[in-house]
């Protein structure tokens, strides 16, 4: 059999299971194409070089790309900054440790923006990842490389981790599918700490059905994560295959200025989900900028925080390798926590931040779930980042309303560009705890579409 | 002419001046001696580990990707020592992120509490007057530095041994108005902390820890002094003492002579008796505090704390008072026969049951005091040490013939006893019951044997 890297995860799985090809075999046929593309692409910072066998599980030894600010113990974790360069865990991240257990095998550590601050993985300390779809163009971040790993076939499935977009909208820019949990729905420990609050890891994957199937190994309470939900998690992949006739739909952020380029395509997505028998109609919601705002200061200040553990007396390499996103992050962070400027900012910041999730508890009300793009263009031009500070702000705005409230929701392709060969994403988001909806309605979508490029290939 | 003059009282270096008062508040750290650390796993044992950084994890070593998970037990026994200074517990609390740069402080910052602590508005009893506590909170100990000399050459070594052990911060009013208060109070605090076996409080290893707010204003005002020194790094209540009544005259002299008293942090210098300069406070620290996010707020229900409440021990004061009562012990022993709360227990079941033999309770409590019979170390030894007292103080019979034969013999050895006893030096009597009880190798009814011996002058 040819081609084993560009299996979908539950492809694979049949087929081990079946013993119609060994996992070795798909290990080989990952590292080969990662020997054969990385040179160029910049995806994996460390990987494999030998195919290994797990232990067993219904993962069956099949590779997971896992991006880099999640710590290891077989591989270096660096979270793309020179601060922690070489630098090798004595430990490992609870999701780690879930799916080795399920089964799986780490393939290797995926570039990132480094401490995951960007959109675009051209702040890394290890240079930008390009976007496999079109290496003149960005993949997007902050988990730039595990999406291109997907969409590279470098891997069988990978993780990623959210902020605010930090899964969806480089899964939006590389055509695959990302998925973004409930705020402590996955657990966060050992994971290098970006904005606390709002850090949720997830899969990024070829399939809805391959991002559901993953996740049910993640998931779940961990009693080293205080913040993750104790309550028994609903098995996710028995959300696929459903239908969606009846259910209600708001469409958000339509008419803000800027989404000329995504307008139509959204409300071709709009289209399919009618078509499908649910119930679209455009919504209103506050506006997206307000929480550009809340997110800004919220994540500056805590990034501040969480990066005051790296004084240059541990880990080899002192503050001046951190860049100057990380620099810039920690002053205005430092900032807002001022005594006299607290309530100014971080406190104001955390009131807004509860009007968001009133405006969505609302919307909820109305809506199972609400659509809108995952970004608000299609991927950028190498550098367009460069002298644009909020550059990943405004990539992530159409995130950060729901990131900033902790709720689920999932990217799926819904366009591609057949001049450049980019593509676009549709964000689905639902109430919080409800990934079951986001992945009801991304696999229905997905199946009546042919965006995916797997699904057409099946 | 008026700065040259010695204000009165400083010249004899004994007497303070009497138109100034001292206006002091306290900060007492103490760690709680909880199994494990308050934010991860490991073991809550600085002093006993075998070596420096082996009770240590990706947590208290702050670790990329570790998480703080706050430990329940040492939550539950703040609340306790809140309610046992009579505080106010807030039914909503939180961490909070303290920030300052410090090589002992492995995240860049303390996990310590800001606007909500547990425990508010309490107070504790000294003979000089009530000392309100301000608020009581709970925060992570820091790692230990230590500077060496290795192979010739000046190393700053850390060991994370200490770093995240339960510490709780017990700040007062500034209520205290002499030394001998704050040592009192420092004291009573500590007797109330090991009561409830939730601190050992050796001061020696840094357990507990000492820090005074001081600054005196004229007699008779009320105002809150517009200035303040802060002592720290004290590890012996003495040391505060001398150090509060060194800085209140040293203060004293100061303003008498116009002059005004720099805020800053002071040390004391036990070799110099004097307070020494640590570093200037005429800046305002600006730590940074916010929610910490990765510890979700706590929120208790009144019946949780009724709980707790209902666990609470009685207090020594009030074990003491109703000994007294219940079992006439004077307080002088009462008081000396506990640290804390079970042996308190122990105490309570040997008296009880002693009341029940019709046993002397006050003689049992004095010669326990005085170490006559073996102290109760479990429930079961109560038995046993009341045997042991019974023996103490069981007489023999007197044999009145075999006594008057033993008389005889020692006044005949002893001949110039009887005239002197005649010229009305009564105390032979009690060298002569000396002698009888020597001589006889028994425990006699005293009285018996002094009438005995009474009848034979006599005659």
């Amino acid at each position: 059999m040819t081609d084993l890297n560009k299996l979908t995860l539950k492809k694979a799985q049949k087929l081990v299971a079946e013993k119609e090809v060994t996992a070795a075999e798909i290990q080989q046929a990952c590292i080969d194409q990662i020997k054969e593309v990385n040179g160029k692409l910049n995806i994996f910072l460390s990987h494999l070089d030998v195919p290994v066998t797990a232990s067993e599980g219904s993962l069956h030894s099949l590779p997971i790309a896992v991006k880099d600010n999640v710590c290891t113990l077989d591989f270096p974790t660096t979270a793309s900054s020179k601060v922690l360069e070489g630098y090798r865990p004595p430990y490992e991240a609870s999701i780690v440790r879930k799916v080795k257990e399920a089964g799986g095998v780490i393939l290797g550590k995926t570039n990132l923006d480094a401490w995951a601050h960007g959109s675009s993985t051209e702040t890394s300390d290890f240079g930008l990842t390009l976007n496999p779809r079109n290496p003149d163009f960005l993949p997007g971040g902050s988990s730039g490389g595990s999406a291109a790993s997907v969409a590279s076939d470098t891997c069988i499935i990978a993780i990623g981790t959210e902020t605010a977009g930090s899964i969806r909208q480089p899964s939006a820019w590389c055509g695959v599918v990302g998925l973004k949990p409930t705020y402590g729905r996955v657990s966060r420990y050992g994971i290098a700490a970006m904005a606390s609050s709002t850090d949720s890891p997830g899969p990024i994957a070829k399939t809805v059905e391959d991002a559901a199937t993953l996740l049910d190994f993640m998931a779940g309470h961990d009693p080293l994560d205080a913040t993750s939900n104790p309550a028994e998690h609903p098995v996710f992949s028995n959300s696929l295959n459903k239908k969606i006739s009846g259910m209600k739909v708001g469409v958000l952020y339509q008419d803000l200025k800027g989404l000329e380029e995504v307008r139509p395509y959204i409300d071709a997505a709009s289209k399919v989900l009618e078509d499908l028998g649910a119930e679209v109609e455009y919504s209103q919601a506050l506006d997206p900028h307000y929480a550009i705002s809340v997110y800004t200061i919220v994540q500056r200040a805590e990034v501040s925080s969480n990066l005051a553990r790296y004084t240059g007396i541990r880990y080899g390499n002192d503050r001046s390798h951190f860049g100057d996103e990380a620099k810039r992050r920690i002053m205005l962070g430092t900032h807002a926590l001022r005594k006299g400027y607290a309530d100014k900012y971080y406190l104001s910041a955390q009131k807004v931040r509860a009007k968001f999730a009133l405006d969505f508890e609302k919307l909820f009300k109305k809506y199972d779930v609400l659509i809108s793009a995952s970004s608000p263009t299609l991927a950028e031009k190498i550098g367009a980042s460069e002298g644009s500070s909020m550059f990943g702000e405004l990539a992530d705005m159409l995130q950060e309303p729901s990131s900033i409230c902790g709720l689920p929701g999932i990217n799926v392709p819904c366009f591609r560009d057949p001049e450049t060969n980019l593509f676009l994403g549709l964000n689905i988001v639902a109430p919080a705890w409800r990934e079951d909806l986001v992945i009801q309605f991304g696999d229905a979508y997905e199946k009546a579409t042919t965006w995916n490029s797997w699904r057409t290939n099946d | 002419m008026l700065t040259k003059r010695q204000p009165p009282g400083i010249l004899g270096g004994q007497m303070t001046n009497p138109t100034y008062e001292l206006v002091c508040g306290m900060e007492v750290h103490a760690e709680l001696k909880t199994a494990s650390k308050m934010f991860c796993g490991c073991k809550n044992d600085p002093f006993g580990a075998e070596k420096p950084n082996s009770h240590t994890c990706p947590v208290c070593l702050a670790l990329p990707g570790a998480l703080p998970v706050a430990n329940k037990k040492a939550i539950e026994w703040t609340i306790m020592l809140g309610l046992a200074l009579g505080c106010k517990i807030n039914l909503f609390s939180k961490f909070d992120r303290k920030h300052y740069f410090y090589p002992d402080l492995p995240k860049g910052y303390q996990i310590s509490q800001y606007d909500l602590p547990f425990c508010y508005d309490g107070k504790l009893e000294t003979s000089f007057g009530t000392v309100r506590i301000h608020r009581i909170h709970l925060e992570e100990d820091t790692g230990k530095l230590l500077h060496k000399k290795i192979n010739g050459e000046d190393v700053s070594l850390i060991d994370f041994n200490r770093g995240g052990v339960p510490l709780i911060e017990i700040v007062t009013e500034a209520d205290i108005h002499s030394p001998e208060q704050a040592k009192e109070y420092g004291k009573k605090l500590r007797e109330i902390l090991r009561f409830l076996e939730i601190s050992d409080c050796d001061m020696d290893q840094g357990g507990m820890r000492l820090e005074a707010n001081v600054s005196v204003r004229p007699v008779g005002t009320t105002e809150m002094p517009s200035y303040k020194t802060e002592l720290k790094n004290i590890n012996s209540f003495k040391f505060m003492e001398q150090a509060i009544n060194f800085e209140m005259k040293r203060q004293e002299k100061l303003l008498a002579a116009g002059e005004t008293v720099v805020q800053e942090t002071l040390g004391w210098n036990v070799s110099t008796q004097q307070t020494f300069s640590q570093r200037s406070k005429e800046e305002a620290e600006d730590y940074r505090y916010f929610p910490d996010p990765d510890l979700p707020p706590i929120r208790f229900t009144q019946a949780q704390i009724d709980v707790i409440k209902k666990s609470l021990p009685e207090l020594p004061t009030q074990i003491v008072e109703r000994w007294e009562n219940e079992y006439q012990i004077e307080p002088r022993f009462g008081t000396k026969l506990f640290n804390t709360a079970s042996e308190a227990n122990i105490f309570e079941s040997l008296f009880s049951s002693a009341k029940n033999k019709k046993v002397a309770l006050d003689k049992l409590a004095s010669a326990l005091v005085n170490k006559q019979v073996s102290l109760p170390a479990v429930e079961s030894d109560v038995e046993k040490i009341i045997n042991e007292f019974a023996k103490l103080n069981s007489v023999e019979d007197v044999d009145t013939g075999e006594l008057k034969a033993t008389i005889q013999t020692i006044l005949s050895e002893n001949p110039d006893v009887k005239e002197k006893y005649a010229k009305g030096e009564k105390q032979v009597i009690g060298f002569l019951m000396g002698q009888v009880m020597r001589v006889s190798g028994k425990k006699l009814d005293p009285a018996a044997v002094r009438a005995t011996i009474l009848l034979s002058l006599e005659k």
